[in-house]
């Protein structure tokens, strides 16, 4: 199958091999979890259990918001005992709102909807399949956590053709996916199936990353009774797992600038979230929990972990050994686009696909020395960006400058810190300016509307200032008419007795 | 120097010197009959200003504001309540570089009124400029922090000194990574 | 336990730093000088040790003065690197002040003033050889015959030190005009360039550098090979030699069939003088070149272009120092008008539009 040429992106050492030949492996139960109502893109879920309640596992603890929003399930049976603000897995340390459920050992299912066990065609509308899969909360399990269900109803805004499965994990240590597709195949394919039905799109591809042969091997095995499936190996390259790149790669379409992939007529997902698809429909169990790879030199028994969901970094890192020796560095995703996490109170999240313990001598940092204008972070960005003129230009206070030259088209993979031989921080500094503008953005907005709010307030004083005015004016008018009513008559009076 | 090469050289000097002057004069001319008119930029930035004269800036009011800045004696960013913004704003309107380099990090502020000691006397409500405190006599008030400005005039007329000005703490969706921190020794960036 | 760290990612990084691409770049340049040390004996020696301790001193200096790291940035090899290639463009026997003062234009005039590491402009050690040039016609045109170490030619040590100190003048019998020198003043003579090209020594010669001319650019079949070696590490890009080398040949080879007693032919101009140095070492310079592809191929051709323009129609023999200078003052230009296409949008910057899009291929 025809391949096109994707630009930039870098050459990694992926070590890969610390956790890849593990198979993945489930956790017992931890005693408590702490499950946030946002893991999602969009607006938080609405708790709808109370201190105190018993919920079953997979009971719905978290109605989607308005808007782009998912559901929250619990990931273990047990009592609820708080719904309070609790440490997000946030670079910024931020709490969020954060159903905590402590265990009662029994990790009873609660009640879950009719499984659709038939075969293909299956006995459901595309409607009802997405209902289905957005009731089970299901949403980007490859970092992104785009609801999955808003993803499948693209199919009514635009017209759909392509479905596109990433399998592609392009980030360093993360292995979820590659034991995924190893050991699970079989359930990924059908999830894929479900997903093109639900889709009605006429070409489903597979990619994967040309790292991962026994991956593909598993995936072309279970894909081939399917003849609308194509399996087709991507080069290893530093980006391949952006979707939107991803798509270029093995269909030629390049998404326009600030749009999504369905409006070149393609819906990418995840290996990992086909196989929630495909658990949510054929067993009816929401998503509760995923495949977390716990990696780096940091941590004494690299491994990929089968976790419920809202398990602490903490209980996690136990399972695996614990950290040894002290790291450097606690991250949550990958070490490319990944943020460190804030503490190892942190919970596991539907968008963690890995936590690395990384030491020194992974991160390879160094002093930051100046730019040498030697130009490698132009040729490595995927999005085709010149990070040393955008960088010169934040570093001077120039935001706007740096968006008129593309700063907002980052897709912040961290391609240019990488290549940088002077160890200059571009992406932060990309980090940093869009998120710089989107507040002054927001603060502009408010400040439109505080203002009308003033003039309001203006002429409103001032209309009352003029109404006292007159009502002042004609109480005086008033009282000079009766003063000199009450002078006049007794003349008249006088003049009328002669 | 003979005769000849004097004259060469007069020559050059003259026809030098006449294009020099020539050009200075048509220069000189065009700087005072065609410049930009600058009058309008007055009303202009006094738009972009909250308008509620709370008079942080150190002038009397925002018009007051508006002609200084286009003088010249204050600054773009001489608005508090006016936030990054407006500054921004005001900086692109006449033409000034303001640098933003995410060293404003100040939170912003917002009203807040202490239960305990507020008397409802409704004076805060009526000094504030947008409207953005609740309330009626005898009943307790309240400040609105979407709506609120911090341009601080209620907390000087409160009699009982119930309103304080709070920082606004970043939420999830707020919060954003700061600037990257200087390494170098020099000055030069 | 908070573990909260105050940077954004990525958190791993390649181990290729500042340094070491230096170091690479001196390994690549280490058989072409070596050759040329050799085969211009003790002054030769001596010239390039007295240039290169000079930067480094004269770097050091300046660093203290602007109150930056001395150690860091004396190590980083930049200022070293500098002092090679300006040794390699200097005549082998030229006077120690010469190479003293060629490094502290370099060093203090190329690159410091103009802000330090990173800031400059120009090619520092381009900028220091046009200044000498300028200034001292006479020690910067003095070329040595090739003598060999170890010849009965080549001068001891002593004598050597005489020579480069000043004390004894450079023998009549012992200098020699390079290639490009010799065709210059015979076309000035009125003498046709293809009755020229006899005296001049076979291109293999050529090519291999048993030849008069600066240090370093003698073997360009060394030069070459130390820059296939920097293409094959990728610390440079095939896209400004090959655009140089491209322009220059095409241009020579042009004019040569044109008018062949005025032109030199195109492996004249390829072989002699600074072409495969500066094509590979000099045009190079990650601060001083364009920072995208395309911008890089318009550089290296305006080079070559230049270069060829200075050596047959201006009065120099010798133009690549210019043409590199003259094109530097047009990179930032270059790099303000050449950017790559952006994802997801057209050369204008609008995002592209969503109508004709490919079918799938399968």
């Amino acid at each position: 199958m025809m391949l096109f040429q994707v630009r930039g992106g870098v050459k990694l050492s992926y070590r890969k091999e610390l956790s890849s030949e593990s198979p993945i492996v489930r956790m017992p139960t931890p005693k408590r979890v702490c499950i946030p109502l946002q893991q999602h893109v969009g607006s938080p879920a609405e708790p709808v259990v109370e201190v105190g309640q018993w919920v079953g596992k997979g009971q719905l603890i978290g109605r989607a918001g308005r808007g782009i929003s998912a559901n929250v399930h619990a990931s273990i049976s047990g009592t609820v005992i708080a719904v309070e603000d609790r440490v997000a897995p946030h670079p910024s340390g931020l709490t969020q709102l954060t159903v905590v459920i402590e265990s009662d050992g029994a990790d009873r299912w609660a009640e879950l909807p009719q499984p659709i066990t038939a075969d293909f065609p299956l006995p459901a509308t595309p409607k009802e399949l997405n209902d289905r899969v957005a009731a089970a909360g299901i949403v980007g399990l490859g970092g992104a956590a785009f609801p999955s269900a808003v993803k499948l109803d693209m199919r009514y805004k635009y017209s759909i053709d392509t479905l596109v499965i990433n399998g592609a994990e392009c980030e360093p240590y993360i292995t979820c996916d590659d034991r995924l597709m190893r050991e699970s195949a079989a359930e990924i394919v059908d999830g894929v199936r479900i997903m093109a039905y639900a889709l009605a799109v006429e070409h489903i591809i597979i990619a994967i990353e040309a790292n991962k042969p026994k991956a593909v091997k598993a995936m072309r095995e279970a894909a081939k009774a399917d003849s609308s499936i194509r399996l087709v190996t991507v080069p290893t390259r530093f980006p391949m797992g952006s979707a939107q790149h991803l798509l270029l790669a093995v269909t030629g379409r390049e998404t326009p600038a600030d749009k999504r992939t369905a409006e070149v007529g393609a819906v990418v997902h995840n290996v990992a979230t086909a196989r929630a698809v495909s658990m949510a429909i054929r067993r009816g169990e929401p998503l509760v929990s995923r495949v977390v790879t716990v990696s780096g030199l940091g941590v004494r028994e690299p491994a990929n972990v089968e976790v419920p969901l809202g398990t602490s970094v903490e209980d996690l890192l136990t399972f695996c050994g614990g950290l040894h020796p002290v790291p450097t560095l606690l991250i949550g995703g990958g070490p490319m686009m990944g943020a460190p996490l804030p503490s190892v109170h942190a919970p596991v999240v539907k968008g963690s696909s890995g936590v690395l313990a990384l030491t020194a001598s992974e991160t390879n940092e160094g002093p930051e020395s100046p730019c040498i204008r030697c130009g490698k972070c132009v040729t490595a960005c995927p999005a085709g960006l010149v990070p040393v003129e955008m960088a010169q230009l934040i570093r001077r206070g120039d935001l706007q400058g740096a968006k008129a030259i593309g700063s907002q088209d980052c897709i912040a993979c961290g391609s240019c810190s990488f290549i940088c031989p002077s160890h200059i921080p571009l992406a932060h500094y990309f980090s940093f300016a869009n998120g710089k503008l989107s507040a002054l953005d927001r603060d502009a907005r408010q400040q439109d509307r505080i203002r009308s709010l003033v003039q309001a307030r203006n002429e409103r004083t001032a209309r009352e200032a003029e109404i006292k005015k007159a009502a002042a004016a004609a109480r005086k008018a008033a009282k000079a008419a009766a003063a000199k009513a009450t002078a006049e008559p007794p003349t008249q009076l006088l003049e009328e007795s002669t | 120097m003979d005769a000849n090469m004097m004259t060469q050289a007069a020559q050059a000097v003259g026809a030098i010197g006449l294009l020099g002057t020539g050009l200075g004069v048509i220069l000189g001319v065009a700087a005072r009959y065609l410049s930009a008119p600058v009058d309008d930029r007055t009303e202009a930035i006094a738009a972009l200003l909250p308008g509620s004269n709370c008079a942080q800036c150190g002038y009397a009011g925002c018009k007051q504001a508006a002609a200084a800045i286009v003088d010249g004696r204050a600054a773009p960013n001489c608005c508090p309540p006016g936030g990054a913004s407006t500054a921004q704003r005001v900086a692109e309107l006449i033409g000034v570089w303001l640098a933003v380099d995410g060293s404003d990090t100040a939170l912003p502020t917002v009203g807040w009124v202490d239960e305990e000691r507020c008397i409802g006397c409704t004076r805060c409500i009526r000094k504030c400029g947008s409207d953005a405190i609740v309330g009626a006599i005898k009943q307790m008030h309240t400040v609105l922090p979407e709506v609120c400005y911090a341009c601080g005039l209620c907390v000087t007329e409160c009699p009982t000194n119930a309103i304080v000005m709070k920082p606004v703490m970043p939420t999830l969706a707020t919060w954003h990574w700061p600037k990257p921190a200087a390494k170098r020794p020099t000055a030069a960036a | 336990m908070s573990t909260l760290v105050n940077r954004a990612g990525p958190f791993t990084h390649t181990a290729t730093t500042v340094s070491s691409t230096m170091v690479w770049v001196m390994v690549a340049l280490l058989p072409a000088t070596a050759y040329g040390l050799w085969l211009f004996g003790w002054p030769a020696v001596i010239l390039f040790f007295i240039t290169l301790g000079s930067a480094l001193a004269i770097e050091a200096i300046m660093l203290a003065l602007l109150g930056q790291p001395v150690g860091a940035r004396l190590m980083d090899g930049t200022a070293l690197l500098t002092g090679w290639l300006l040794a390699l463009s200097l005549p082998p026997w030229a006077p120690w002040w010469i190479g003293v003062l060629g490094s502290f234009c370099a060093i203090v005039i190329g690159k410091h003033l103009f802000g330090g590491l990173g800031q400059n402009l120009f090619n520092p050690a381009m900028v220091a050889r046009v200044v000498l040039l300028i200034s001292f016609p006479l020690q910067m045109t003095l070329w040595a015959a090739p003598a060999p170490l170890g010849s009965e030619a080549a001068p001891s040590f002593m004598q050597s030190v005489a020579y480069i100190s000043g004390q004894t003048p450079v023998p009549e019998h012992m200098s020699a005009a390079t290639s490009l020198g010799l065709l210059k003043t015979e076309v000035s003579r009125g003498i046709s360039v293809e009755k020229s090209t006899e005296k001049l020594p076979p291109l293999f010669q050529m090519a291999t550098g048993k030849e008069s001319g600066s240090m370093g650019e003698s073997a360009a079949v060394l030069l070459l090979a130390g820059g296939l070696l920097l293409m094959v590490l990728r610390i440079i890009s095939w896209h400004i030699p090959v655009a140089l080398l491209g322009t220059l040949g095409a241009l020579a080879a042009l004019s040569h069939a044109l008018d062949p007693s005025r032109f030199a032919s195109m492996p004249i101009h390829l072989l002699a003088g600074a072409s495969v140095l500066g094509a590979f070492f000099i045009a190079t310079d990650y601060v001083t070149s364009p920072v995208s592809r395309s911008g890089q191929l318009l550089f290296g051709a305006g080079i070559g272009a230049l270069t060829w323009v200075i050596r047959s129609l201006g009065s120099y023999p010798e133009g690549l120092a210019f043409a590199v200078v003259l094109m530097n003052a047009l990179v930032p230009l270059i790099d303000r008008g050449f950017r790559p296409r952006v994802f997801g949008r057209s050369w204008r910057g609008k995002s592209l539009e969503v109508k004709s899009q490919p079918r799938i291929h399968i």
